[in-house]
């Protein structure tokens, strides 16, 4: 007990001796400022975005939003297509996207066998970490001559003349490239976030419920649909929104397959372009107005994902999410 | 109290067993039930063949032009010090803090923020008035989407290090800088090296913001990083658009390459994590 004593009596100087104060400070300090810089970043992705798309804003006013024309030569641009372009590929990505990563969720959660479910998860995982690049060139290379073959070209032979449905599913010219066709990567895009989160939160319900309800000899659709959804229902939406944040910003995979066209098509089957597509397109090129414009199109951009994802960080509070 | 459904009314279930589990349950719950488990599994199975299609193909077409895989590829990060320190703050300093719940809050946006917009926020910081391409802009801009991937999982392997370890430090009359570098970073150091490793995985492969920042340079890099880099995701890009067969191929083997590389460095970084747990 005294060489304890002693001991600790030897030792308190020496921690003393080191410049405690000052080095506290500094590292407290340069731990708070790296915090701030993530504020200072936002801060000025905001200030850069507005700044740079501020001359094609004050030229075009209100009618940037809705016009749609998109010349070069007389220098009028119009962000309408590439908005309607944008919010569709991700309506369409979330339309697919959804019930799949759901369906994936449900498996991984109720019906796989432990020993099975590692992988699988992984797999799911991994479809994350694919670059978007590679999407666009299996999109591109694999996906649209198939889709062009067995999807559009039968498609638009069955509803040619019909209302509606031979506006919107008829391809004037089947390449398979398309708004649809970007939708549908974008929605393989998106399922391992949605998947992964909706997996976590089903995971977090405490299994006194689920066993509860089968103890009153509920089948397992019964119990998903009545107990496990209604439970992990706000977060199930935030992780959809997430992934709708996801969809909305895509660049490189969409601009392969979404065919860049500027004029805007009722149908889905005809080329488009999203936002992101046409800003990855033509910015190199650009130049004066058309530079300022592109940059105001990212700032639309921007405001419509931090809107989207703010409410998704809401809904979801904090969960994994990579 | 009556709990059972109308339809297995009268039989507890052990007495079921001769019929079955679905002895007494109605037809129709029992087809929307078995519905219910094949379409999961079915959409289970699309997603996991989309990703070994992609894989195969990857290989199919690019293992013939990996012999002539001459790329180059720089992907610096400047922001693992800067994460690494915030996260730390979030962690260690601001616990419940209303300005740290507001940085964690806007830097999980940050996360997920297209990538594209970062490139365009660099463009306008650094190329537009410096009037170039450079190589360091394209650093910038994938260190500021490195950042909040770093700080996150800083932050949550942080969170891991159990308090009696911190109190144990500061019983010893250490001070919290103290405490936090040679204790909690310690116990923490495979989850932040994971950290690192995933902000890796993600900015290797991103494209969209390296066209407006580093463009491309199909030649060698040079030391100074000013002008156009060359780096694999942009120059894939331009080969796999290009109409020659041969730059396709070697748009293909670049693929392989930088997926192969990116999907290993996440199976790393997650058996990383879980032996952490």
């Amino acid at each position: 007990m005294a060489a304890v004593t002693d001991q600790m009596a030897s030792g308190l100087p020496a921690i003393r001796r080191t410049p405690k104060g000052t080095f506290d400070l500094v590292f407290r300090n340069a731990s708070f400022l790296a915090a701030l810089f993530v504020l200072v970043l936002l801060a000025g992705i905001i200030g850069a975005m507005v700044a740079g798309g501020w001359p094609a804003f004050r030229e075009f006013g209100f009618g940037f939003l809705t016009s749609s024309v998109w010349d070069t030569q007389n220098e009028q641009y119009g962000a309408f297509p590439a908005i309607v372009g944008t919010l569709s590929t991700a309506l369409i990505a979330l339309v697919v996207g959804v019930p799949l990563s759901l369906g994936i969720a449900v498996f991984l959660t109720q019906l796989a066998p432990p020993w099975f479910k590692r992988p699988v998860s992984t797999a799911i995982e991994l479809l994350a970490a694919v670059p978007s690049i590679i999407y666009g060139m299996w999109g591109l290379f694999v996906f649209v001559p198939l889709f062009a073959a067995y999807v559009q070209i039968p498609l638009s032979n069955i509803v040619e003349g019909m209302p509606i449905v031979g506006t919107v599913l008829y391809s004037r010219s089947p390449s398979g490239l398309g708004i649809l066709t970007a939708g549908i990567i974008l929605a393989f895009m998106i399922i391992p976030f949605i998947a992964s989160i909706t997996r976590d939160m089903l995971e977090q319900i405490p299994s006194v419920l689920r066993e509860s309800a089968y103890g009153i000899g509920a089948t397992t659709w019964e119990v998903v649909r009545h107990v496990l959804v209604p439970q992990a229902g706000v977060s199930i939406i935030g992780a959809i929104m997430l992934g709708l944040g996801r969809a909305l910003g895509e660049t490189m995979a969409v601009t392969f397959v979404v065919g860049n066209a500027n004029r805007l098509s009722a149908s889905v089957m005809d080329p488009g372009s999203t936002i992101a597509s046409r800003i990855a397109n033509e910015f190199n090129e650009a130049l004066g107005l058309q530079l300022h414009a592109l940059i105001a199109l990212g700032c639309i951009l921007f405001f419509v994902t931090f809107v989207v994802l703010v409410i998704a960080r809401i809904l979801v509070a904090r969960v994994k999410s990579f | 109290m009556n709990l059972t459904p109308p339809s297995a009314s009268a039989a507890p279930a052990m007495v079921m067993t001769p019929e079955g589990p679905w002895g007494r349950v109605r037809p129709a719950r029992r087809n929307a039930d078995r519905l219910m488990k094949i379409i999961a599994t079915a959409f289970t199975l699309v997603a996991i063949t989309v990703l070994f299609w992609i894989l195969g193909m990857l290989v199919v077409k690019g293992i013939g032009g990996l012999s002539a895989g001459t790329f180059t590829q720089i992907t610096p990060g400047p922001g693992t010090e800067g994460g690494g320190l915030a996260g730390t703050y979030l962690a260690e300093y601001g616990r419940g803090s209303k300005l740290a719940n507001l940085i964690r809050f806007i830097n999980d946006i940050l996360l997920s923020a297209p990538s594209i917009l970062i490139g365009l926020f660099v463009y306008v910081i650094l190329v537009e008035p410096f009037r170039g391409y450079s190589g360091w802009a394209g650093g910038v801009a994938l260190g500021i989407i490195a950042i909040p991937v770093i700080v996150r999982t800083t932050e949550d392997m942080l969170r891991l290090v159990p308090a009696p370890l911190r109190e144990a430090g500061s019983a010893l009359g250490a001070p919290p800088s103290v405490v936090i570098t040679a204790i909690t970073w310690r116990a923490a150091k495979s989850g932040m090296v994971t950290g690192i490793l995933l902000a890796l995985a993600r900015i290797a492969g991103e494209t969209a913001p390296l066209l407006f920042t580093a463009l491309n340079n199909n030649f060698w890099f040079s030391p100074t990083l000013v002008g156009g880099v060359s780096n694999l995701p942009v120059t894939i890009y331009q080969f796999a658009s290009a109409p020659y067969e041969n730059w396709q191929q070697l748009a293909w083997a670049g693929s392989l390459i930088i997926t192969v590389s990116i999907l290993l460095l996440s199976l790393i970084a997650r058996r990383i994590v879980r032996g952490g747990k």
